[in-house]
């Protein structure tokens, strides 16, 4: 890998598709804000629950033709896990589109793309956990990836030595999403059955948090999703991000002061080396705290060791 | 119908033949597969002599190779595969696209069967590994509903293998990182949810608690029995309860389902459980064995016996059994 060039690079930031249920309103709201922020790559799109219907699938092509003409980039992202037919009715009417690239979250997307002869991204629910899977992938026509979110930098070295060229893209910030189930959690909480949820998650913007019986905050319930209570923020490795070859750094969308997050992240980008009052607001920004350990290939919970300047920035 | 049935030893895997198991499956004795524990698993000359236990009796061994290499570790996957493969097993059960490719073109007529911590959870997905890697079976996820088994049995022409008695993930298989959260192994990388080194008991105020990591999963009255702390089936707190906010302590059983399995077309039913010792294999075989022969003789008039439920609910975690999602209320 040649460091000096990509060192220069400018890595580009991307708007991952919004993990939770919020109202029509809000999407929209949220969306028309989008477009002014400093984000080059914006993914569209329910991932988590067919059931949740705020805006419905010619609503999210109409954003992505208003985002378009903004100058994003952007992806339709499907849903992560497909069971009932009408859920893979929609996905393949999405693959079948021609104007904007999808974002496979499952391999029955991938399935379906390839067969389109489409070229096509893959979201951190695919599993790439080494190079050959991504080449394999790459032949059916994957274009840019998402490392797992549990594996960190010298794995994805070890796999960027074998594949340089296909583009990568890594989970940078935001609650992770850890875990899928047929069963809604969310509903569960409220003493409620999946197909008689009433929309429980419509309470909890960012997900509703789930304490350990001596407090400590632990994960995030998310409808059938679980996350992490605490928001990875990778910006402190944004120098060593960039030195391995990563293309892209994906937020994932929070439903306060996200537009600050963007912010930060492109300072820090912009920047040699990440400065410390970014560094400092982005952790204020993290309402439960913040992980990194998967990059460092540790325990995902494990927060950062500190926040240190890099050498020449005061 | 046939039963598959764990075998974590070569006692288990004679329990398991002995007492009726069509097949079994096992691993090697590291994380190449989804039960990477201590003292567990096979080493080549074990697993020879199992092979050659197994085919005398008529049945069949597979292997699990079913966790998914990181690129430092992706020889120890290859070497499995090809240790497996000059042994003469009958079938790999795989979840990496990589190594699935690599053995359908190492190995061209060994058959693949797709793990279920291949997360295959519809049609299309099987279809992406019958077309590319030439699967012969599928194993579905814990988390479809009977109605939805049977339509992907409908609409695939790839036999379809199911889970019918253990310990229950409520999780998708393969999309599970709760336990790398905690400890940074997960059964995707590690073959193992909650690894016994970072797990810790202790006696607090009369009162046992259980930590990964540092992270409270439950903690015991005196009258409670513990399980093992595997994150999903722990207590928590959400809002003003503390509870079992995932899932309790509880095995699946498809005991009362086997008929509707039955007619749906599934090729196979898998019984969980290689950490298990071979006392717990010869028991659930036998009543999986019983069921599945009545099911199969006489489907409407099946009924699943008293003493089979009672059987099974002394092997299961904390003494019960649910249908999981097999049942839509669960979810």
């Amino acid at each position: 890998m040649n460091t000096e060039t990509t060192h220069h690079t400018k890595l580009r930031l991307a708007l991952g598709p919004v993990l939770y249920y919020w109202s029509r309103e809000s999407l929209l709201d949220f969306y028309r804000q989008a477009s002014h922020w400093p984000v080059d790559i914006v993914y569209l799109g329910e991932v988590v629950c067919a059931k949740r219907r705020s805006l419905d699938y010619d609503d999210w092509l109409s954003i992505a033709h208003s985002l378009k003409e903004s100058g994003k980039e952007v992806y339709i992202s499907t849903l992560t896990l497909l069971e009932a037919g009408s859920e893979l009715g929609l996905l393949r009417r999405i693959c079948k589109n021609r104007e904007f690239l999808i974002e496979a979250n499952d391999i029955a997307a991938v399935y379906r793309l390839n067969r389109e002869g489409v070229p096509f991204v893959t979201g951190p629910a695919v599993n790439i956990y080494n190079a050959h899977t991504l080449e394999k992938l790459v032949s059916l026509g994957l274009r840019r990836w998402v490392l797992p979110l549990e594996l960190g930098a010298s794995e994805l070295a070890n796999i960027r030595d074998a594949v340089p060229t296909v583009a990568t893209e890594i989970f940078a910030w935001g609650r992770l999403p850890l875990a899928w189930s047929a069963r809604c959690y969310t509903a569960r909480a409220e003493n409620r059955s999946k197909d008689n949820c009433k929309l429980a998650c419509d309470a909890d913007p960012d997900g509703r948090l789930m304490y350990t019986s001596d407090d400590v905050p632990f994960l995030v319930l998310n409808g059938i999703q679980t996350q992490s209570a605490l928001t990875q923020n990778l910006a402190p490795h944004v120098a060593e991000i960039r030195r391995h070859g990563v293309e892209v750094l994906r937020l994932s969308p929070q439903s306060r002061n996200m537009d600050m997050v963007v912010e930060c992240f492109d300072s820090i980008r912009c920047s040699h080396a990440p400065d410390t009052d970014d560094l400092e607001t982005l952790e204020t920004l993290a309402s439960t705290g913040t992980c990194d350990g998967y990059w460092r290939g540790k325990a995902g919970f494990e927060a950062p060791e500190a926040i240190v300047a890099c050498p020449g920035v005061t | 119908m046939e039963l598959l049935c764990p075998a974590g030893n070569l006692p288990s895997l004679k329990a398991a033949v002995d007492h009726g198991a069509n097949s079994v499956y096992v691993g090697f004795k590291d994380a190449t597969n989804a039960r990477h524990f201590a003292g567990l698993n096979f080493t080549i000359d074990e697993l020879r002599r199992g092979i050659e236990y197994t085919h005398d009796a008529g049945g069949k061994v597979l292997v699990a190779i079913n966790t998914y290499p990181v690129e430092s570790g992706w020889s120890d996957w290859q070497r499995a595969v090809d240790t497996a493969a000059g042994l003469g097993v009958d079938a790999l059960i795989v979840a990496d696209i990589g190594v699935m490719d690599y053995a359908c073109s190492r190995w061209p007529r060994l058959p693949l069967h797709l793990s279920v911590q291949g997360s295959a959870t519809n049609e299309d997905a099987i279809m992406f590994y019958r077309d590319h890697f030439n699967i012969q079976r599928a194993v579905l996820p814990r988390v479809l509903s009977v109605r939805q088994v049977a339509s992907i049995v409908r609409k695939v022409d790839v036999p379809i293998e199911v889970f019918g008695f253990g310990s229950l993930c409520i999780m998708v298989e393969g999309r599970c990182q709760l336990s790398s959260y905690l400890t940074g192994c997960s059964p995707n990388t590690y073959g193992a949810c909650s690894p016994a080194a970072h797990v810790r008991w202790e006696d607090r105020d009369d009162r046992l608690e259980v930590r990964v990591n540092g992270t409270l999963i439950d903690r015991f009255e005196p009258a409670e029995s513990a399980g093992y702390p595997t994150i999903c089936k722990g207590r928590f707190r959400v809002g003003e309860h503390t509870y079992y906010a995932l899932e309790e302590p509880t095995s699946l059983s498809v005991l009362k389902i086997l008929p509707e399995l039955y007619s749906a077309g599934v090729a196979a039913i898998k019984i969980e459980g290689r950490q298990r010792s071979a006392t717990y294999v010869a028991k659930v075989t036998a009543i999986m064995r019983a069921a599945i022969d009545a099911c199969v003789a006489d489907p409407q008039q099946y009924q699943p016996q008293q003493e089979w439920q009672a059987g099974l609910a002394q092997l299961s975690e904390g003494s019960q059994t649910t249908l999981g999602a097999y049942h839509r209320p669960w979810s």
